[in-house]
């Protein structure tokens, strides 16, 4: 596994060599060639970003979506200059890297509820339905619960099926974290994990796979990567979140998760946010670094290159990008954070930025 | 005397490069067995081997982890035999038609190049014509609420295997002797009679080794089950549930997978080329036991 990451971070290292090859010996201005890889959740903000910012300084930026694990280990085998990860290591998982890591939040992102009811496009849902329909207790459309919610709507009498991601996901996790928050019987009986052992329904591979099979399926209910289901314009479920409002995932609402308590660190799962305006399931993604820079022979113009690409990355103008392509930017207290987290970070003990 | 030392030079070096060509190949199949092997022994060594094989319970929730195989395995046997079964009737008929009935006329000619261009096609656009035009018609005729399921990736096995029965059975049933069958029809037999007294116990052996061939390629198929199978990690409760194989576990799964579950899926790679192997010998044993 190490080997076959580290051939696929020299093989999109030099693929980006022998595309921007006549670009940088034109303009001179090559300052460092900056590796990393990870989460697929945000990968075409990364990509976005990766690519506007090498046009923009002559850097070259490389990004390989290889899966949240494939990040980490590609950090910890000292292959990328930073990972990025859907969920933050834990204090045993950061244990067995080599030196301590800081963790960088980039943007927002959830997770939508997705279903297909001819004829309906607004549907809501309290927090227990929502549990109860994923674990096969509640299994007609039209049961007692789903209508308290929905005064008006006409809901037909069809079983509901359940779709879920078949392959290990970051967005299977966050959903889990959220539904074990949420539901005790969840937690007891399914809990929280990238893929798991699910009650009811069925699998399919990807956003891509679980939306189509919701758009040709009538009577089925999956969730979603919201940034999948933004670009994609696909009707989504209103939550209740904590205060009890009934809230429609929304770039706004997304944000507004992260505006409650988060601690110094940033490592915090900020689904059921106590935020009265917050969608309850989004989540942060993160860029993990090590907090010392100097290791492997690395060179200190490395090291300010990265670090002041990061600071760019969690600014105003990448967290517009964000946005964008359908990412929620940084509250303004997580983009404090989050300098103050690179700040930091050093080389050989002096600060980089 | 130079010619014949030359001659003699030349078959040695095709005798060299026919012995590394199939040593390679040999080398191979051995490397493939080995590294499956060797990633499946946590998996064995924490679950047993009898274990892993026979229990149905798949949850690879962080901390709970358990990895059964059965359901994968039943899974891809199920649709399989079950694939065999639609196909049969479908291929035996149009061989028939292909090398007896109109043995050597223009539509046989036409049909016999459409039934190998199924071959040709890619088993995504087999998954996607089963996902928007199949599915669709067995929720229709009202035969399953949602239509993903056992039934319906059989179906689509059933008509990827086609050409494969197909073409076979042609080449045994057109090599059945005109003695043979003139010899049936001078005793007054009917055509029927023919083909089922006469071409079906002469080419016997050759249309199982066919069907056994055709089968080994459905317990392969990936793309298009996983599209229609409904990828749910259990035994399936009926023919219209939703189940899973082998093959469509591993594509699902592999990518995020590390530790013991990617060990458990290496050792459902492992289990998977046992029973295509054991199926390819079985076939080649009932060519050679009954030919």
């Amino acid at each position: 596994m190490k080997n076959l990451v580290f051939v696929f971070i020299v093989c999109i290292s030099l693929t980006a060599c022998s595309g921007n090859k006549n670009k940088n010996e034109k303009s001179g201005s090559l300052r460092a060639e900056i590796t990393a890889a990870g989460a697929t959740f945000p990968q075409p903000f990364y990509n976005k970003v990766f690519n506007d910012y090498s046009t923009m300084t002559g850097n070259k930026l490389t990004y390989g979506g290889i899966g949240s694990g494939g990040g980490i280990r590609s950090l910890k085998d000292k292959v990328v200059d930073f990972g990025a990860t859907d969920a933050f290591l834990t204090d045993e998982q950061a244990a067995e890297l080599p030196a301590p890591v800081v963790h960088v939040p980039t943007c927002l992102g959830a997770v939508v509820i997705a279903f297909n009811l001819p004829g309906i496009t607004e549907l809501k849902m309290k927090n227990e339905v929502l549990a109860s329909v994923f674990l096969g207790e509640i299994k007609k459309w039209n049961d007692p619960k789903i209508l308290a919610d929905n005064p008006g709507i006409n809901l037909p009498g069809k079983d509901i099926s359940v779709v879920y991601r078949s392959d290990g996901s970051g967005t299977t996790f966050i959903f889990s974290d959220y539904l074990s928050k949420i539901s005790k019987s969840w937690a007891d009986k399914v809990g929280t994990g990238k893929s798991l052992n699910w009650p009811v329904g069925m699998g399919a591979k990807g956003n891509p796979g679980v939306a189509g099979i919701i758009k040709q399926t009538e009577g089925t209910i999956g969730y979603i990567g919201s940034e999948y289901a933004f670009a994609q314009k696909i009707p989504c479920v209103l939550l209740q979140n904590q205060a009890g409002n009934f809230i429609a995932p929304s770039v706004e609402s997304v944000s507004a998760a992260a505006q409650g308590d988060i601690p110094a660190d940033t490592r915090v799962m900020v689904t059921n946010s106590a935020d009265p305006d917050a969608y309850p399931i989004s989540a942060f993604t993160w860029i993990i670094l090590y907090k010392e820079q100097s290791y492997n022979g690395r060179k200190i113009d490395q090291a300010r290159e990265t670090v002041k690409f990061l600071q760019w990355l969690v600014g105003p103008d990448a967290q517009a990008i964000a946005r964008k392509v359908d990412y929620a930017p940084l509250p303004e207290k997580a983009v404090q954070l989050a300098n103050d987290i690179l700040k930091s970070v050093t080389f050989e003990g002096e600060p980089l930025l | 005397m130079i010619r014949s030392r030359e001659i003699f030079t030349s078959d040695k070096i095709a005798k060299v490069i026919l012995k590394s060509a199939s040593f390679l190949v040999l080398l191979l199949a051995a490397g493939i067995i080995f590294s499956l092997l060797k990633g499946s022994i946590p998996a064995f060594r924490e679950f047993g081997i009898f274990r892993f094989i026979f229990s149905s319970e798949w949850n690879p929730t962080e901390g709970k982890e358990v990895y059964g195989a059965f359901p994968f395995i039943f899974g891809t046997v199920v649709t399989s035999l079950l694939a065999l079964i639609i196909c049969f009737p479908l291929s035996f008929a149009t061989s028939l038609f292909i090398s007896e009935y109109f043995k050597k006329t223009k539509i046989a000619g036409i049909l016999s190049t459409l039934v190998d261009l199924l071959a040709g096609i890619p088993s995504i656009v087999y998954g996607l014509w089963g996902f928007y035009t199949l599915r669709p018609l067995i929720v229709d005729l009202g035969l399953s609420e949602q239509g993903y399921g056992i039934f319906t990736s059989s179906l689509i096995l059933a008509i990827m295997i086609i050409p494969y029965a197909t073409s076979l059975s042609n080449e045994i049933i057109s090599m059945v002797p005109n003695e043979l069958k003139e010899a049936g029809y001078s005793l007054g037999a009917t055509r029927l009679e023919v083909i089922f007294n006469v071409i079906l116990p002469v080419s016997r052996s050759g249309l199982v080794a066919g069907y056994i061939l055709a089968l080994g390629r459905a317990l392969g198929e990936t793309m298009a089950v996983t599209m229609l199978i409904g990828n749910a990690n259990l035994i399936p409760k009926g023919i219209f549930s939703p189940g899973n194989t082998m093959a469509s576990v591993i594509a699902n799964q592999f990518g995020e997978a590390d530790g013991l579950k990617l060990s458990a899926l290496i050792a459902i790679g492992l289990l998977l080329f046992v029973v295509t192997a054991i199926v390819n010998a079985a076939g080649k044993w009932i060519v050679r036991r009954y030919a």
